[in-house]
């Protein structure tokens, strides 16, 4: 983080350019990111992100954490998709442990992912047009996403740090009446999607904002370590859920929606069609959703039921050991990555054999798909950053930890 | 599923196309190697890490050409203390390889990956800001998510959590 210097961390290289600093309070930067820019006139020179402003220090947290009490951690790494963080650090402990998870628990999983990715993705949506200068898509992505947080709320309580997923399972039944609603949002949400496609994708100011503008090449996107929409948007054919399935993602058909041109337009394309895409998973996870127990058989790594802990005095006496002294993992190390709606989000852990984590680090797809911004603005115009600091998606949470 | 224990033969792992690849490349850089937990992990020689992985990213029959992550693990007050570790993965084979280099405290230095991989930047940045690993080679060695003026490594074993007080 560079925004303690006396002096600019980019000195002008020639005479004609200029230092200018854009954020970290600015509006469209989503969160607190600071990005130093060297301009010739409206043409960018030189473009270098600072960040750090929201450096928490979860990692180093984790460490004094038991296994179970990390995952209300995870929530706010990436606060935008709660799930997909708790699923992936859910999936690393079990692969440590070796504990298989039934298959209900599972489905009920990738139908909470899914329902996270649309929540993400509607937010992208929304901030990415406003900054572009298209009102009222904003107004519209809220209201459906209005609806999925009431949906988190009624399985899990919270509307944005659920802590859903548990090391063996979920915290909760899905309550009464839970996947009627979600069926009939699942019903109703294409329609919505062509609502936001009529308002933007043939829109020619949009196309005229986005198309050619902040180009990413192939190579280079592979090379800087860019993932999720922001390889796909430069034709790279890369998704983690097809390509090394894990939750029982195998299961589900699902296309992955590939542009090859690389621009802003080509990264809108395929978040868009990705919402269509997750809409069918959805509906694929509740035509198909198995019966059955929700959380493993695993005594001493899964709290009892409420109901048995009053009548068995084997679950009570569990209950207690975990709470108070955890549960020991074996010793290995496990790195787990999974699609999160920004790319792939890997949790790397190593266990020393106690019941707390030796190290958790959380790879941060954002944190790698920003490295891209210098590739996309140089040589631009200033308008443009805002357009492809919306198009790469950061979450400023998970890049900072 | 139980886990099956590890298996770290090097002989029953030369199959495997990474360790096939740098055994082939030179024996006395790959110090050790484990299969657990279905993934793959392979010990390097430090001066050695920048070569191995232009081999791993570059042949066709390995094509681990996309750079996942690098992080670092504390072993304090073992020796070597730091773990530097890399995360490769083959998009065109849908595979990931874990490389490793290990570092003594008292020079805690190792190639940089940038000049090969320009996604090692921040990866790398990070670890140096966190762990006080150096990476030689490395364009921009600066503090990446600290403040500037921070004394320490925070995320070293013998750093508490509570910070100095």
């Amino acid at each position: 983080m560079a925004h303690l210097s006396p002096t600019p961390v980019l000195e002008p290289g020639q005479d004609r350019t200029l230092i200018l600093n854009m954020g970290p309070q600015h509006p469209s930067t989503h969160g607190v990111l600071r990005v130093l820019l060297e301009i010739d006139g409206e043409t960018i020179v030189r473009i270098m992100p600072d960040i750090g402003f929201l450096h928490t220090g979860i990692e180093k947290t984790c460490e004094a954490k038991f296994y179970q009490q990390v995952v209300p951690l995870t929530d706010r790494i990436d606060y935008l998709c709660p799930m997909t963080n708790n699923l992936c650090y859910v999936l690393a402990v079990e692969k440590l442990l070796g504990l298989e998870i039934p298959p209900k628990a599972q489905w009920m999983r990738v139908l909470m992912n899914e329902l996270t990715r649309i929540n993400s993705h509607l937010v992208w949506l929304g901030t990415h047009a406003l900054d572009i200068g298209a009102m009222s898509v904003f107004l519209y992505c809220f209201r459906e996403r209005e609806e999925i947080l009431k949906l988190f709320e009624m399985i899990s309580g919270q509307r944005m740090m659920t802590s859903y997923f548990r090391i063996g399972g979920l915290a909760l039944e899905p309550p009464l009446g839970f996947f009627e609603r979600v069926s009939k949002f699942a019903e109703r949400f294409p329609e919505k999607v062509d609502e936001y496609e009529n308002l933007l994708t043939g829109n020619p100011i949009f196309m005229m904002r986005t198309k050619g503008v902040a180009r990413l090449t192939k190579e280079d996107a592979i090379a800087l370590g860019a993932s999720g929409p922001t390889l796909r948007g430069s034709g790279v054919d890369l998704d983690l859920r097809r390509d090394m399935p894990y939750s029982g993602y195998e299961n589900f058909k699902f296309k992955v929606p590939v542009a090859e041109e690389g621009d802003v337009f080509a990264r809108y394309l395929c978040r868009v069609r990705e919402l269509r895409e997750s809409n069918e998973i959805v509906k694929q996870a509740l035509a198909g959703m198995p019966e059955g127990r929700i959380k493993a058989d695993a005594p001493g790594i899964v709290l009892p039921d409420r109901e048995k802990m009053k009548t068995q005095m084997e679950s009570l006496i569990y209950h207690f050991k975990i709470i108070t002294e955890g549960f020991a993992v074996p010793a290995g190390e496990v790195y787990q990555a999974v699609e999160s709606p920004r790319g792939e989000m890997g949790y790397y852990i190593v266990s020393d054999g106690t019941a707390k984590p030796y190290r958790v680090h959380m790879r941060a797809a954002c944190l790698a798909n920003l490295q891209t911004l210098p590739k996309m603005c140089e040589g631009g115009l200033i308008a443009d950053v805002v357009a492809a600091i919306g198009s790469i998606d950061i979450v400023l949470g998970e890049i900072d930890r | 599923m139980p886990v099956s224990p590890a298996i770290t033969d090097l002989e029953q792992l030369k199959t495997h196309p990474a360790v096939a690849r740098l055994l082939a490349w030179n024996r006395e850089a790959v110090l050790e190697a484990k299969f657990d937990r279905e993934e793959m992990t392979i010990v390097i020689d430090r001066a050695k890490i920048r070569k191995a992985c232009t081999l791993l990213r570059d042949r066709p029959e390995c094509d681990f050409n996309f750079l996942s992550d690098i992080t670092c693990v504390d072993w304090y007050p073992a020796e070597p203390r730091f773990e530097v570790i890399y995360h490769l993965l083959s998009i065109p084979r849908k595979e990931r390889v874990r490389l490793k280099v290990r570092l003594d405290s008292g020079n805690p230095t190792v190639d940089s990956l940038t000049p090969m991989w320009p996604g090692a930047n921040y990866f790398e940045r990070e670890v140096f800001d966190l762990f006080g690993i150096r990476f030689s080679g490395h364009p921009y060695m600066v503090r990446i998510l600290m403040p500037e003026d921070w004394e320490g490594h925070p995320l070293r074993k013998d750093y508490p959590v509570e910070g100095y007080r």
